[in-house]
């Protein structure tokens, strides 16, 4: 089957709907497919990938660690709006660590969060040929 | 061109629904190919068979499953989604022990490998939400 760039948008907060959910789902069956996955965190979807996450409290379950598994299936891009991390007063400190292995390099952890302003997100989404917003 | 439609909203309770159901008639009526519709999220509900409207008010599930028959188009259900939901088809409701189903005619069952071979196979993947 042929490769396509997927990119995934995430626009929400985890918790709250079941969309953040749900579309780490679809992105974790894209990856089963092979292709050239992209993910995108803006607006309220920068809380998705945000540290120390505890639903303790709302009854839902915590979904958070499966964003840490994302590098074993190959999906090592995952673009963060630097604007919308600003705008509800957080930085990359407060995000998760998440790395993928370049087994190129001695299977050395690498980031996968690549920071962007909205100029740089608008010419990577141009890039892409499948986008899926959630 | 061809087309794969996502749908992420429920009937009535969002524009999206509707909106998707025209968008994919107009792309008919100018002669494109629709490869595959995917109902996901509370889309699933637009294949209910359970649906009472008020009498003045359009029927969307109806509509959908008419269209389909019309046009021969391949309405996909995502089985994750419908079983958070309770949408379930003869089979699936049979597979679970229930004794009743509410999947209207046109529409099947199946998982969300089927988004992506149509984001795959597609010229265009359109989703419709909020």
């Amino acid at each position: 089957m042929a490769t396509k760039k997927f990119m995934f948008v995430n626009r929400k907060a985890p918790y709250g709907t079941v969309y953040a959910l749900e579309s780490l789902e679809v992105v974790l069956i894209s990856a089963a497919f092979e292709q050239d996955v992209s993910l995108a965190f803006i607006d309220d979807g920068v809380y998705q990938i945000t540290k120390g996450q505890d639903t303790t409290g709302i009854g839902q379950k915590n979904f958070s660690n499966t964003y840490k598994a994302l590098g074993d299936y190959e999906i090592k891009k995952l673009y963060v709006s630097k604007e919308s991390l600003e705008e509800r007063g957080l930085t990359q400190d407060d995000l998760m660590d998440l790395v993928w292995e370049d087994e190129d390099d001695d299977w050395a952890e690498k980031p996968s969060i690549i920071m962007v302003d909205r100029s740089e997100m608008a010419a990577v989404m141009a890039e892409q040929e499948v986008t899926l917003s959630f | 061109m061809k087309f794969t439609i996502m749908i992420n909203e429920g009937p009535y309770q969002h524009q999206s629904a509707d909106s998707a159901l025209q968008f994919c008639r107009s792309l008919l009526a100018q002669g494109h190919e629709i490869f595959r519709v995917f109902f996901y999220h509370d889309g699933v509900n637009n294949g209910s068979s359970l649906s009472v409207p008020p009498a003045d008010d359009r029927l969307i599930q109806k509509e959908w499953s008419e269209l389909s028959k019309e046009h021969d188009l391949d309405l996909v259900i995502c089985i994750a989604a419908a079983q958070r939901r309770g949408l379930m088809d003869k089979d699936e409701a049979k597979r679970q022990g229930f004794e009743s189903n509410n999947m209207i005619e046109g529409f099947r069952i199946s998982g969300l490998g089927q988004l992506i071979e149509g984001g795959i196979e597609s010229d265009r993947t359109v989703v419709f939400g909020d």
